[in-house]
């Protein structure tokens, strides 16, 4: 095998007193997406400027390569292979799509016709044609986003990096990026991508690693990941207080939850745990008002690995009764 | 390529897109020479019989004379409060990030703001120049070789000037601040032999406004244009203007290569 795209050993930041990334190890595979998965303020964002040569890493950091080079000797080497969509939007705003296109293509050093007929293929590929001659300051933020993307492929990298590619999009703005990274992979580029989107890293990674408090808390492929934490469970809801406390004394190993009326049954959501499950209640003479199966998902292992567990409430995968 | 090539290119693509801003956003060059235009019309129209009582002159064409040449070099530090607020302005936007990690070469965004601002001193200067002839403003006992030292001046003038301008976009926050805080280059040559003689000043101030970069420069064009005595003035204008640009740059410098936040 070749040398990864991107690897980094020990990577560190902080600003003052502020440490931002504590030790990073990080190894990405050519032609993978990668994506760094973490709440607001885990140092994703950092992670992603110092490995494409914005910001300088802390001395005390380890030996850090993107694209084969040393990020401290050579950064203008690694800047011709890779390509940057940061979270704020890196397009101009006070000239046209179009006018923008052609400004990466002349800092590419592509010839004349060169630059206009990628321009023109880019425009076209990401739905641009319309707004081409408009200027970028009137465009939606989903546009605004293909736009970056686009300018960030002129020079064809091979190495992109991606920080946030869809926050704050709608959910068509949305799979339209998804359905972009992958493209981008089919083509052998390798992605380094950041999300605070469960899903997202779901949906598109190879690989994920699970950044909290500027450290990796867990790190592998989704079915790795989610491997990591105990299985699913039943939640059973009731709206009478008295068929509540009946089931829970009928039930071991619960979980109360008295406010809702609901209780937790730690189960694999086979059939045949769920027989067992409404047959004792069935044989208690309660009846239960809801019930849901929850499979384990990323959701599970994140808030498992942030400590953030009663942040968001349970999204049910499935919906029994 | 070479990496002087590289330079080259690079900072000739920045620009590009710097004029490209400034045809199509002309409102803020065309604001910035308003100050200029109104001050000359102010003093040569609705001052100009006292002004030019003030300076010994017999009639408002004398007056016109003596003005001209400040206002000249108030466009230029009118003109290049444009760079500082272009530059603020692209520090806080992405578009920055992403030619940082680009291989193009580090400084072409900056010296494509530098060359963009002094092509539009010159041409304020010359916009300007020309309402002063309509008005009635001669230079005619100039040699070609003292036009050629005027417009040379004017340009190393508006180098130095944008320097330190491009140094002040850098420090400022928000495109705001950077105007702000590039109001001295407009006020400065209000206090300075723009308007009246330094002897007409009060003694202390004198020392002031006789030294400070707007006068030197000044009375060295008048000298050009208009033969009077240029004296030791010559030799502090360029030393001013060499001076204020290598501040300049290296200030900028200095904020430009420090780590983005």
């Amino acid at each position: 095998m070749t040398d990864p795209a991107i690897a980094a050993n020990g990577l560190r930041k902080s600003y003052g007193d502020k440490v931002v990334l504590d030790g990073v190890d990080l190894s990405v595979p050519e032609g993978t997406v990668f994506s760094l998965l973490g709440p607001n303020g885990a140092g994703k964002t950092t992670a992603v400027k110092i490995l494409s040569t914005l910001v300088s890493p802390d001395p005390a950091s380890g030996e850090i390569r993107v694209g084969g080079h040393d990020l401290a000797a050579e950064p203008q080497a690694i800047r011709a292979k890779i390509g940057v969509t940061g979270q704020f939007s890196a397009v101009d705003g006070l000239i046209t799509g179009e006018e923008n296109m052609l400004l990466m293509a002349a800092l590419h050093h592509l010839p004349k016709r060169d630059g206009l007929r990628v321009a023109a293929e880019l425009l076209e590929r990401f739905d641009l044609v319309d707004a081409a001659k408009k200027p970028a300051s009137t465009y939606s933020g989903g546009m605004k986003r293909r736009l970056d993307i686009a300018m960030t492929l002129v020079g064809d990298p091979r190495i992109i990096f991606l920080d946030e590619p869809t926050t704050g999009l709608d959910p068509r703005s949305r799979h339209t990026m998804w359905q972009i990274i992958r493209e981008l992979v089919t083509g052998g580029v390798t992605v380094f991508l950041t999300t605070q989107y469960l899903e997202e890293a779901d949906q598109l990674a190879d690989r994920i690693a699970v950044l909290n408090d500027g450290r990796i808390a867990a790190q592998g492929t989704a079915e790795e990941l989610k491997r990591l934490i105990p299985g699913g469970h039943v939640r059973i809801r009731f709206s009478d207080p008295t068929a509540y406390r009946n089931a829970a004394s009928a039930l071991r190993e619960v979980t109360r939850d008295e406010e809702a009326l609901a209780l937790q049954i730690p189960s694999d959501g086979t059939q045949r745990d769920l027989r067992s499950i409404l047959d004792r209640l069935h044989s208690a003479g309660v009846e239960a008002d809801e019930l849901t199966v929850h499979t384990p998902d990323l959701d599970d292992v994140f808030f498992a690995l942030t400590g953030g567990t009663a942040a968001v409430p349970d999204q049910p995968k499935e919906i029994v009764g | 390529m070479s990496s002087l090539a590289l330079a080259v290119r690079d900072s000739s693509t920045m620009l590009r897109r710097n004029l490209l801003h400034a045809r199509r956003y002309p409102s803020l060059t065309l604001n910035l020479l308003l100050t200029p235009i109104m001050l000359l019309l102010l003093f040569v129209y609705i001052f100009g019989d006292v002004m030019s009582g003030g300076i010994g002159g017999g009639d408002r064409s004398a007056y016109i004379a003596y003005l001209v040449p400040g206002l000249l070099l108030m466009t230029v530090g009118s003109t290049v409060i444009g760079a500082a607020v272009s530059v603020a302005t692209d520090m806080n936007e992405g578009i920055i990030a992403r030619f940082r990690t680009m291989a193009i070469h580090r400084g072409s965004v900056i010296i494509g703001h530098v060359i963009g601002s002094v092509l539009q001193s010159i041409a304020s200067v010359v916009l300007v120049g020309a309402v002063a002839v309509a008005i009635g403003f001669r230079a005619t006992n100039a040699t070609a070789l003292e036009w050629l030292a005027a417009f040379g001046l004017l340009t190393l003038f508006a180098l130095a000037l944008t320097w330190v301008a491009v140094g002040m976009g850098m420090a400022s926050p928000n495109a705001e601040a950077a105007a702000n805080s590039a109001q001295p280059l407009i006020l400065l040559p209000l206090i300075s032999s723009a308007f009246v003689p330094v002897d007409s000043m009060p003694g202390w101030f004198r020392p002031i406004a006789e030294y400070q970069p707007f006068t030197p420069a000044i009375e060295t064009l008048r000298g050009l244009l208009l033969g009077t005595g240029i004296g030791h003035n010559g030799w502090l204008a360029l030393a001013w203007c060499l001076g204020l640009a290598a501040l300049g740059y290296f200030w900028s410098a200095a904020k430009f290569n420090r780590d983005p936040k």
